[in-house]
Formats: C-alpha cells, sequence, structure tokens
C-alpha cells in the first residue's frame, strides 16, 4: 500500500474512532445526566432512529476523508514528489524546470530547487568549454609541431630510452626507405615506423655510447650536451648521427639533468664524403705533383746562371726545363678537364623546368617595371640548375638597362639549347646607331627599382657556373645571352600515400614515451598497449593448399591509433595463371602481377614488417593457412600471436547474422574505400578492431590473452581450411 | 709586313710574345690595359691582336665586343689568349667573334703556326 493511502487510512480511522468516541462519551453523559423516565423518553424516541445516528457518522467520515486526500497530498505528497524529481536530476541532466502543485513553501523548495540546478548546468557547461578550449589549442600545437617535423629538411627522429621511435619526419622516412634492403617492396616502412625499434638500423653500442657521453654531458651542466657519430649502414652508405637528450619533465617543468628519451638527426654523408675525398685528392695532386716539375727547373735555371757551365750542359738543362714545364701544362690540362664537373657550385641551386623559369620571369617583369615580356621559343622541355631569385634581379636588371639605353617598350625572352648548357635569352630590336662602345651592363651593380645591390649579373652567372655575354647584328637585332647548367629531369612526386590523401601523415605518438619494456608476457598485456599489423591477402582462389597469394597489403596500429601511411602493399607474380572468376572479385589481371616480384622476395619482406606486432586479419584462418603453406617454400615463419575480426565482432555483436566486413563496417559507420584490395580491406579491418577493442573491455576482455580464448568459443571458431 | 698588337698586362709574358713575334718578322705594338688596346687598335689598325683576357680596365671581352662592334675594325684577327681556360669562357669569346682562343701555356711554336695561319688567310 503506498504511503499516502497508509495516512489517509490513518488519519481517516483516527478521525472515525474519535467521533465515536465522542459519542458514546456523550451518550454516557446524558444517561448519567437524565433520570431514568428522562432516559426511557429518550431512549424510546431515539431507538429506531440509533441507525440514523451511525450513518449521519458514517457520512460525515466522507468529507473528512476528502479533507484528509488533499491534505495529504498538499503537505506530504508534493515534497516527496519534489524529493524525487529532484533526486532524478542530480544525476542526469533533464531540461525541463521542475514544476510542483502543492503549498507555497513548497513551490518556493521547487523554485530554489530549479536555480541551483540551472546554476550548475551552466557551471559544467562553462568548464567543459573551458577543456575543449584548452584541447584545442594543445591539438593546434601538435599540428603545428607536425608540420614543422614533416617539412623540415633533415631528418629527426625522437625515441624514447629504450630506443623506441615515438616521432619521425618525412625527410627521416625518405632517407630511411634508402636504407632499407628492401626498398621496393615495403618502402623501408620495416625501418621506420611509430614504436619500431631504432637499433635496426644503428649499432645499439654505438647509441648506447653516445647516450652515456650525453648523460655525462648533461649532468655537467653543458650549455649543448649532445654527442655524434658517424657510422656505416648496412648497405655500404655513412650517416652522420647527432644526438641530443630529450629532458624528463617533473611536474611540468623539464628537469635539466634526466632523459626521457632523445633526439637523432641524421644526415647521409656518403656523397659529401666523396666529394671531399674527391677535392683533396685534386689539390693534393696539385701541389705535390707541381713540386718537382718546379725543383727541377729551378735547379736547372739557376745552375744554367753559372758561367761555367758547358755548351752540352746548357743543352741538356734547356732540354730539362723544357720537359719539365711541358708536363707540368699537360697535368694542369688534364686536372682543369676532369675536376670542372666535380666542382660543384656553392650556391644551392635547384632543379626548375625551363618553362617555369620563363614564366617567372615574364611575371616578375611585368611586375617590376615598364616593359613589356613576350616569349620566343619551341617550348622544349630544358631542365635547368638555378638559383630563380637572382636569375630574376639580373633579368630585371637588364630589362630597366635596355629600356633606358635603347628607348625599347618589348623583350622577348627565349630559351633554347647551347651545347652542354642551356642559352636563357633577352632579345630585343633597336633602332638607334649606337656605335659607341656600351658600359657593360653585366659587370655593373644590379638596380632593383630603388634599391642598389652588391653583385652584379656576372657574379650571379659565377654563382651558376656559367657566363653572359651580349651580341648583335646589324645592330639591329640584339640578344643578351644568360648560359646557365642544366640539370638532369626531376621525377616528380614522392611515393604513393595509401588512405585518404587529404590528412598530413601524423609521425608522433608522445604516449609512447610512457611505455616500458613488457614485464609480463604478451598475453598478459592490455589490447591498447600492444602494436599491430592488421594484414590482408588476395589470392587466386579459395583454396590455400592449391591457390596462391597475389597481393598483401597490411597496416600498423600503434597504441591504439590506425597509423595509415605506415603500409604495406605488394603485388605478388604467382607464376601461374589468374583464373577469371578470381580477377571479377579482386580487379588483379595477369598483366597486373607480370614483373612483380615473387614471393620468395615478397615474404621475407613482408616477414621484416611485421616484427614484434601482433597480426590481425578478418577471417584469419584463411590468411594464416595460406601463409603457413608458404612457409616449406619460402622458409619464413609467422609465429606471432593471431587475433581474427571475424571472431571478435561475433563476440561483441552475438546476435548479429552477418559478421562479414561489409556488414561489420556498415554498423560500425565505416566507409569501405577500395574494397577487395588488400590494402583497402586492411584498412578497414584496422579501423573495426580498433572500435571493437573498447566493446571488448565492456565484456571484460582486456589482454590479448583473454582476446584469444574467448575468440575460441564462438562457432567461427570451428571454421578449418 | 703585318702588324701585331700583344695586349698584355703581365710583363713576363710579352717579353717571350714581342720576341716571338718579331722573329716571325711583324712590327709589334704592346698595349698594357684594355683602354689602351682599344686605343691603339683605332690608330694603328693591326692586322693581328693577341688579346689578353684578364687585363686592368676593360677586359679582353669587352676590346674584343668593342672591335667587331665598329665597322671599321671590325676585320681585325683576334687571337685571345688567356689564362681564363673554362669552357664557359671559350664559348663566350667564339661567340663574340674571335677568331681564335689559346689557353695558357701555350707552345710558342704552335702559337707562331696559329699566327702565321691566320694572317695567310688575308
Amino acid at each position: 500500500m503506498r504511503r499516502a493511502d497508509k495516512w489517509l487510512f490513518a488519519g481517516v480511522a483516527l478521525v472515525g474512532l474519535v467521533c465515536l468516541a465522542w459519542l458514546i462519551v456523550a451518550g454516557v453523559l446524558l444517561w448519567a445526566v437524565l433520570d431514568k423516565a428522562d432516559w426511557t423518553t429518550v431512549t424510546e424516541a431515539l431507538g429506531g432512529r440509533a441507525g440514523l445516528l451511525i450513518f449521519l457518522w458514517a457520512l460525515a467520515l466522507v468529507p473528512v476523508t476528502g479533507t484528509l486526500r488533499f491534505l495529504i497530498a498538499r503537505y506530504i505528497t508534493a515534497p516527496a514528489r519534489l524529493a524525487e524529481a529532484a533526486r532524478l536530476r542530480l544525476d542526469n541532466p533533464v531540461d525541463e524546470p521542475l514544476t510542483i502543485d502543492g503549498s507555497r513553501e513548497t513551490q518556493q523548495l521547487a523554485d530554489i530547487f530549479n536555480t541551483l540546478i540551472t546554476r550548475h548546468r551552466e557551471l559544467r557547461e562553462a568548464t567543459d568549454e573551458r577543456v575543449a578550449e584548452a584541447g584545442r589549442r594543445i591539438e593546434l600545437e601538435r599540428g603545428r609541431l607536425a608540420a614543422l617535423m614533416s617539412e623540415l629538411r633533415k631528418s629527426v627522429v625522437v625515441c624514447n630510452l629504450d630506443g623506441r621511435i615515438l616521432l619521425y619526419n618525412n625527410r627521416a622516412r625518405q632517407q630511411f626507405r634508402r636504407l632499407s634492403g628492401a626498398a621496393e617492396v615495403t618502402g623501408g616502412a620495416e625501418l621506420m615506423g611509430l614504436g619500431r625499434s631504432i637499433y635496426t638500423v644503428l649499432d645499439r653500442r654505438l647509441v648506447a655510447h653516445a647516450l652515456d657521453t650525453v648523460r655525462r654531458r648533461l649532468e655537467s651542466g653543458a650549455e649543448s650536451p649532445g654527442a655524434q657519430f658517424v657510422t656505416a649502414t648496412p648497405g655500404g652508405k655513412l650517416l652522420r648521427v647527432q644526438v641530443s637528450p630529450v629532458s624528463e619533465t617533473v611536474d611540468g617543468e623539464a628537469s635539466p639533468t634526466r632523459m626521457a628519451g632523445f633526439v637523432l638527426l641524421t644526415e647521409n654523408i656518403t656523397d659529401d664524403m666523396q666529394a671531399d675525398a674527391e677535392k683533396d685528392r685534386l689539390l693534393q695532386s696539385l701541389t705535390e705533383g707541381s713540386r718537382s716539375a718546379l725543383a727541377n727547373t729551378r735547379a736547372a735555371i739557376e745552375i744554367l746562371a753559372d758561367d761555367e757551365v758547358n755548351e752540352a750542359l746548357r743543352d741538356r738543362l734547356l732540354g730539362v726545363i723544357h720537359e719539365e714545364v711541358t708536363s707540368l701544362s699537360e697535368r694542369i690540362d688534364e686536372l682543369s678537364a676532369s675536376s670542372t664537373e666535380r666542382l660543384r657550385s656553392r650556391w644551392p641551386l635547384e632543379e626548375m623546368l625551363g618553362s617555369e623559369l620563363v614564366d617567372a620571369a615574364v611575371r616578375h617583369l611585368a611586375e617590376e617595371g615598364t616593359i613589356h615580356v613576350a616569349r620566343e621559343g619551341n617550348g622544349e622541355e630544358i631542365w635547368l640548375k638555378v638559383d630563380s631569385f637572382s636569375i630574376l634581379q639580373a633579368l630585371a636588371h637588364l630589362a630597366a638597362r635596355i629600356a633606358d639605353e635603347h628607348s625599347v617598350e618589348s623583350v622577348s625572352l627565349r630559351l633554347v639549347r647551347h651545347g652542354e648548357r642551356a642559352a636563357l635569352d633577352l632579345l630585343w630590336q633597336a633602332q638607334d646607331e649606337k656605335q659607341a662602345v656600351e658600359p657593360a651592363w653585366e659587370s655593373e651593380p644590379m638596380q632593383t627599382g630603388d634599391e642598389q645591390l652588391s653583385m652584379s649579373v656576372n657574379d650571379v652567372m659565377e654563382r651558376h657556373g656559367g657566363t653572359c655575354w651580349h651580341e648583335s647584328a646589324n645592330g639591329e637585332k640584339h640578344c643578351f645571352r644568360l648560359l646557365l647548367p642544366v640539370a638532369e629531369p626531376v621525377e616528380r612526386g614522392t611515393g604513393p600515400l595509401a588512405g585518404d590523401r587529404e590528412s598530413r601523415p601524423e609521425y608522433y605518438d608522445f604516449d609512447l614515451f610512457a611505455i616500458t619494456p613488457e614485464t609480463h608476457s604478451l598475453d598478459d598485456t592490455d589490447l591498447g598497449a600492444l602494436t599491430f599489423t592488421v594484414f590482408d591477402t588476395e589470392t587466386t582462389g579459395l583454396d590455400p593448399s592449391r591457390d596462391e597469394i597475389i597481393q598483401i597489403g597490411a597496416v600498423r596500429i600503434v597504441n591504439g591509433r590506425v597509423l595509415r601511411h605506415e603500409f604495406f602493399e605488394q603485388l605478388v607474380d604467382p607464376g601461374r595463371a589468374i583464373p577469371a572468376s578470381s580477377t571479377a572479385i579482386h580487379g588483379i589481371t595477369p598483366d597486373m602481377v607480370r614483373g612483380q616480384p615473387g614471393l620468395q622476395t615478397v615474404l621475407p619482406a613482408f616477414h621484416a614488417f611485421c616484427r614484434d606486432t601482433v597480426l590481425v586479419a578478418h577471417n584469419a584462418a584463411f590468411d594464416m593457412r595460406c601463409l603457413q603453406v608458404a612457409e616449406a617454400r619460402t622458409g619464413v615463419v609467422f609465429d606471432q600471436p593471431v587475433l581474427d575480426t571475424l571472431l571478435l565482432s561475433a563476440l561483441v555483436h552475438e546476435h548479429q547474422a552477418e559478421h562479414n566486413l561489409e556488414a561489420i563496417a556498415r554498423r560500425f559507420g565505416l566507409a569501405i574505400v577500395g574494397r577487395h584490395t588488400a590494402i583497402g580491406d586492411a584498412m578497414v579491418t584496422a579501423e573495426i578492431f580498433v572500435r571493437l577493442t573498447p566493446l571488448l573491455a565492456e565484456q571484460g576482455i582486456h589482454t590479448l590473452g583473454q582476446a584469444r580464448s574467448a575468440a575460441q568459443k564462438t562457432q567461427f571458431a570451428r571454421m578449418r581450411y | 709586313m703585318s702588324t701585331v698588337l700583344i695586349a698584355d698586362d703581365e710583363p713576363n709574358i710579352v717579353i717571350s710574345l714581342e720576341y716571338l713575334m718579331q722573329r716571325e718578322g711583324h712590327e709589334v705594338l704592346v698595349a698594357r690595359d684594355g683602354d689602351e688596346a682599344l686605343a691603339m687598335i683605332a690608330e694603328h689598325r693591326p692586322d693581328l691582336v693577341l688579346l689578353d683576357v684578364m687585363m686592368p680596365g676593360r677586359s679582353g671581352f669587352e676590346v674584343l665586343k668593342a672591335v667587331r662592334g665598329n665597322d671599321d675594325m671590325a676585320a681585325t684577327r683576334i687571337l685571345m689568349l688567356t689564362a681564363r681556360g673554362r669552357d664557359t669562357d671559350r664559348t663566350k669569346g667564339e661567340a663574340l667573334g674571335a677568331d681564335g682562343y689559346v689557353v695558357k701555356p701555350f707552345s710558342t711554336r704552335e702559337l707562331a703556326e696559329q699566327v702565321r695561319e691566320m694572317l695567310g688567310e688575308n
């Protein structure tokens, strides 16, 4: 029975009893007061009407009940409902304000509650806003750091004290790709990736020694505690590595003497070393080599000055001088010829397409001044090696001089080949008969607008290892020719990026600073802390014992994030035909696999890519069986633990009927890009896996061991290939 | 008899060149810098000029250009004789109209032969 009803019942009962008691007392009093004759008259008169009294009594109870009910509702139930409603709003945000029918006091309470609730909500919203703001600022700074790092021209790698890579930039990625032995297959990704060990590239002892030096310098308070070393990579390249410490932050302050990790700046100095060695050799041969020739000559000349020398000796000495001097001349000619190619200009020159330089020049001259510039030429593609800015300055200066001296309003630009170089010509027509010798425009300091620079056009040409001159035919057609060096044609663009091209690749994860070496076995490690390689294979058919792998795609998950740019994608030549039915599914034609490396090359590279990770695949039983079958042929054994997203999805969504990749992706609201390409499927599987992990945690599955044993219990686990 | 002008600021080579040209039977004039060379070409109209490039005043290239740009003097034979041996210098010299380009050090015998050839074309 509800509490209110209990109160009502009790109240009505009380009032009823009180009335009854009053009646009885009244009756008793009357009986006591009246004498026997009057009492008999009263009882006779009332006699039959006793029932009426009882009826009246009962009737009176009705309004009493009503009144009591009203009072209870107002003074007991209303506050109780207010308390319930308020308690509800304690934990859940409810937008409607409290309203209550009740006494004025209860009403006031309701209003106060509403005010408190509103204030609380506003406070919470303000706090949330500030937290979000702070989060945005951090993201912005991280983004800036990422942008900075990724565009740096030096390769930067940051590692934690274990040597695990937690930040690297684009340059490092490209450099390590060049160092990799399996670069065509993996793109160097098996060496450079978040969570990978730097010791697969650099000698551990070298790094340890450098770190010791750094530590000592840190402790002694040196201003820039760094160390450097030069090492030869397995590929025979020379790397100069500079090591600097990353200070540990204690309570938000960088502690100056303790290291949390280290930064490596690596530079490939193989070419520089060779060039320097060559220059030294040339210089050496010139100085040392000339000494003997000059000694012979000088001695002979000094002897000749002696009067007592006879004819025969005189002739021989003259012969000596002639011989030595001639051979010295020859040596200089040889050295000069051989060294010109190798003595590069010190000034940094860029490769640039000739037509782009001409476009830039036309624009620049149009902005600068009063002269109109046209283009002439056959549009042949010539690649130049130039410092475009100073060339534009030179052209501007010359154009201005032309305009002044010859009163000409338009010039044309032309780019043609000239022997081993390229000639950039400034052409104009002038009618004047200037026979006077022109001042040499190329040796005077250049003028741009109001500024006078300290460089001349000659200096600019010097920088490029070229030269310039002025030609004129008949004093009318004039040409100022700039001779510029030619470059090797440059290939546009770097390697492909799988996944979306818009997002900037994230080459850092500062959470990895904190990862300590595993003290427990893999099975006891939390899923979020492990590194995974999610992969997929495309094959010639569905029978692992007879069909061949024709494509492998894989991507890494580190610290719960899919690293979209650390991927592996490779077509494999199966050495047999691909049936049309399977081509219909994955779109891989025999033409596409022709010329691709075979499984013997690809599988070891893929194995290196998967090193020290847990494998994940959709319907992994099939893919693992394919890899197993290939073991005998390639000698590559995949003994990593394996997780299957098919089984995990069945665990988490046990009431769903469909667990194929499309259905699961749809459930998670994921778009599939590149369905039935190995890399496309691998990417989707990775995204699915990352979303399954928290759902598994909700079911109490946190570690690898738990996931594996739980997966075994699903019905799909019984599928065998 | 032909006239040969030697334009070079280094006396150590002028002494040998002068002797060489005189032995060949030419009348020899000497200019010590670019401006003097140009003036002497204008005044004396030599048949051949042995022209150095690195000279004070005008450089050899400038002298060459001036000579070729002037109709009266344009036919003068000019043989560049210079320590500047880079291929760009040679290209420039030839483009500006030098009849020959000899890089130092050189063989006096070969030089004499080349001079004889150039004057023989006259």
